[in-house]
């Protein structure tokens, strides 16, 4: 197990957008009130050119949290030696504040297939993922956080419940989690639970950021609603709901807006964030 | 229940999630235990949807010469044949070009595999490493005489790509509006990045050779010796050194204390 | 041509590169010039765009039994193949010899 501080990474609990090149100079002359900056670290793995540079000027004025959305953590072959050194490339010369994943797999027999895909409960899904995590967080010297899924649909096969899977993994590996509250109310809705009871049965202790997006309503073959993941609008009142019954029992933390399809014009992100941050001042520090 | 009739290998969850007509694993269900049937499908919309997108943003060119729908089935074909290799998608579609040249339904147009190598070299240049363009007037500080033995050193976002079909033309004519009607004829590109934004330019004949020539390490003067050979035009080694030159295509001479007259 | 009018040659060409080239001044950090190139081949978590019927077509792995439709710009434009339908030959070897008329 890596050996992990007991203290959790240290975002400021305040609001952060995940980055979008089109918000660039904006975002350097007056980004309030988002008080930090996500990026997907798979889109800084080129060897120069604008990312880069701009990556450089966002790291002198804001805090950065490094998102992978591609290391496939549930696969179920080894983890990737090469992306592993490029996260590794990535880490050590950026130094961000925080690095999370997701509890998904994208990568099977050496293709990739761009999306988190879902992973059975069970025993043998805690052992891999466990093993992955504990390869990456000893690669790049640092702790991870584990972001909840989206999901879909289920695996009869699963044996754990989401929030109990994921305490045994924090235990087992010492990560922290990222607790994506809109994950929780897709899935909800999706698999037919109550999502304050996920909340309920959450480890808020290991939380060290929010992630809130916005969803597509679709319908399964019987009518009934089949909420998508797609980052593509504003957040919906019920998510902003769930966001304050989370906080009333977490205390603050740093809640990032991630919009990523459809990309607004940044006032529209900006007001956002400014909700997140309303959010925030309702909850007793 | 766990049953090993129910479990879900990636093997099996992959092969639905690439092939639409195939069936969605037994052990896959809704939140009342019924069939996910419709729900597999959001897996199997985000792959083919994505990677079609990312086809599509990557050779706006090829997308404008086939049309959308035609597009979308070529790049359905092109993802289940070559989904990426690596979950590093500024490199995805690499194997495009070949494929075009090798798809039979695309055979009349023996450009396309040209046009996407164009469009690779685009993205490549966007991210590759950074450097110090040379300013122009180093090279007049050598003597004169000589200059035929100094090596130029390119930038590493410069991208050479040659061609029997006029590549720089298609793209243009695509790219730009009001570009001609591209003719019958050979046309080498070469695409440049001053600073960060990377634009093609088309070669003058014998270009691409001198590129090659540089990028092998030979001396300028042999490098233009080697462009002119059996050229059936003037190798122009003035305009062209003036396009690198104005773009921030190279980025070193070789320092021989002796190469400098001051 | 002797090595000394090849000298003096090379040393026409720079003399006359040195004074057409301008060095560009430095682009702007956000100002994205460079025909999309930006947005192709970004990495998301975020799910498709689209609803679940948008990526289920049953594509034909092969996809020979398909044909071209006339829809884009390649209608527009007549780049015949050779004469003898052969490929041309890569322009770095023989660019002066295989110029189509």
């Amino acid at each position: 197990m890596f050996d992990t501080a007991a203290q959790l990474p240290a975002l400021p609990h305040a609001p952060g957008v995940g980055y979008k090149p089109q918000h660039f100079s904006e975002i350097m002359e007056d980004a309030a009130p988002v008080a930090w900056l996500e990026i997907h670290a798979e889109n800084y793995m080129g060897m120069g050119g604008r990312p880069l540079a701009q990556l450089r000027h966002l790291d002198e004025e804001f805090p950065i949290s490094v998102h992978g959305v591609g290391l496939s953590i549930g696969g179920e072959g080894p983890l990737d030696p090469e992306h592993l050194a490029r996260l590794k490339h990535l880490v050590d010369w950026l130094k961000p504040t925080v690095f999370s994943e997701h509890l998904a797999w994208s990568t099977h027999d050496g293709s990739y297939f761009n999306d988190l895909l879902p992973l059975p409960y069970t025993a043998a899904t805690l052992t891999r993922v466990c093993d992955h995590i504990d390869a990456l967080q000893n690669t790049i010297g640092r702790q991870m956080m584990l972001e909840n899924p989206s999901s879909y649909l289920a695996f009869a096969e699963s044996t754990w419940s989401e929030p109990d899977f994921l305490r045994e993994v924090t235990r087992r590996s010492g990560c922290a989690l990222l607790l994506d509250v809109n994950n929780v109310f897709v899935s909800a809705t999706n698999l037919d639970y109550d999502p304050k009871a996920y909340i309920a049965e959450y480890p808020l202790e290991k939380v060290g950021e929010i992630h809130l997006g916005g969803h597509d309503e679709d319908e399964d073959d019987h009518g009934k609603p089949l909420l998508i993941d797609s980052h593509g609008a504003a957040v919906v009142d019920p998510v902003w709901a769930l966001l304050d019954h989370t906080l009333a029992l977490s205390g603050p933390k740093p809640i990032l807006i991630e919009w990523d399809n459809d990309v607004p014009d940044w006032p529209i992100l900006a007001a956002e964030a400014r909700r997140a941050a309303q959010a925030l001042t309702k909850v007793p520090a | 229940m766990s049953t090993p009739q129910n479990d879900v290998s990636q093997s099996a969850f992959r092969a639905a999630l690439l092939d639409g007509s195939s069936p969605v694993p037994d052990g896959l269900k809704d939140g009342a235990g019924n069939p996910a049937a419709r729900r597999f499908d959001v897996y199997r919309n985000n792959v083919a949807v994505s990677l079609t997108e990312a086809l599509e943003t990557g050779f706006p060119v090829i997308a404008k010469l086939l049309g959308p729908d035609n597009f979308k089935h070529v790049a359905g074909v092109f993802l289940r044949q070559s989904p990426p290799s690596a979950p590093v998608m500024m490199h995805y579609g690499a194997g495009f070009p070949n494929f075009l040249r090798g798809f039979e339904p695309l055979k009349s147009l023996g450009y396309l595999g040209d046009v996407a190598e164009l469009e690779l070299a685009l993205r490549r240049s966007y991210h590759a490493a950074d450097s110090t363009a040379l300013a122009p007037d180093a090279l007049a500080q050598i003597a004169p005489e000589r200059l035929p033995e100094v090596r130029l050193t390119l930038a590493p976002s410069v991208e050479v790509i040659p061609s029997a079909w006029p590549i720089y033309d298609l793209w243009a004519f695509n790219m730009i509006p009001g570009a001609p009607k591209p003719q019958a004829r050979a046309q080498d590109t070469i695409v440049m990045r001053p600073e960060y934004d990377p634009a093609p330019h088309a070669l003058p004949p014998g270009g691409a050779r001198f590129l090659d020539a540089l990028r092998r390490g030979m001396p300028l003067g042999a490098a233009a010796e080697e462009a002119s050979a059996n050229l059936g035009a003037e190798f122009d080694l003035g305009a062209l050194l003036g396009l690198l030159l104005s773009h921030g295509a190279l980025t070193d001479i070789n320092h021989k204390e002796d190469l400098w007259t001051a | 041509m002797s090595k000394t009018v090849k000298t003096l040659a090379v040393a026409a060409s720079v003399a006359a590169a040195v004074t057409a080239a301008t060095t560009h001044t430095a682009a702007a950090m956000d100002k994205e010039k460079c025909y999309g190139v930006s947005l192709a081949g970004k990495n998301d978590c975020a799910a498709g765009p689209g609803t679940t019927c948008a990526g289920t077509s049953k594509v034909d792995y092969q996809g020979n039994a398909w044909t071209l439709v006339d829809a884009g710009t390649c209608a527009e434009i007549e780049l015949p193949a050779m004469a003898d339908g052969s490929m041309r030959k890569g322009s770095l070897e023989a660019l002066d010899r295989d110029l189509p008329a």
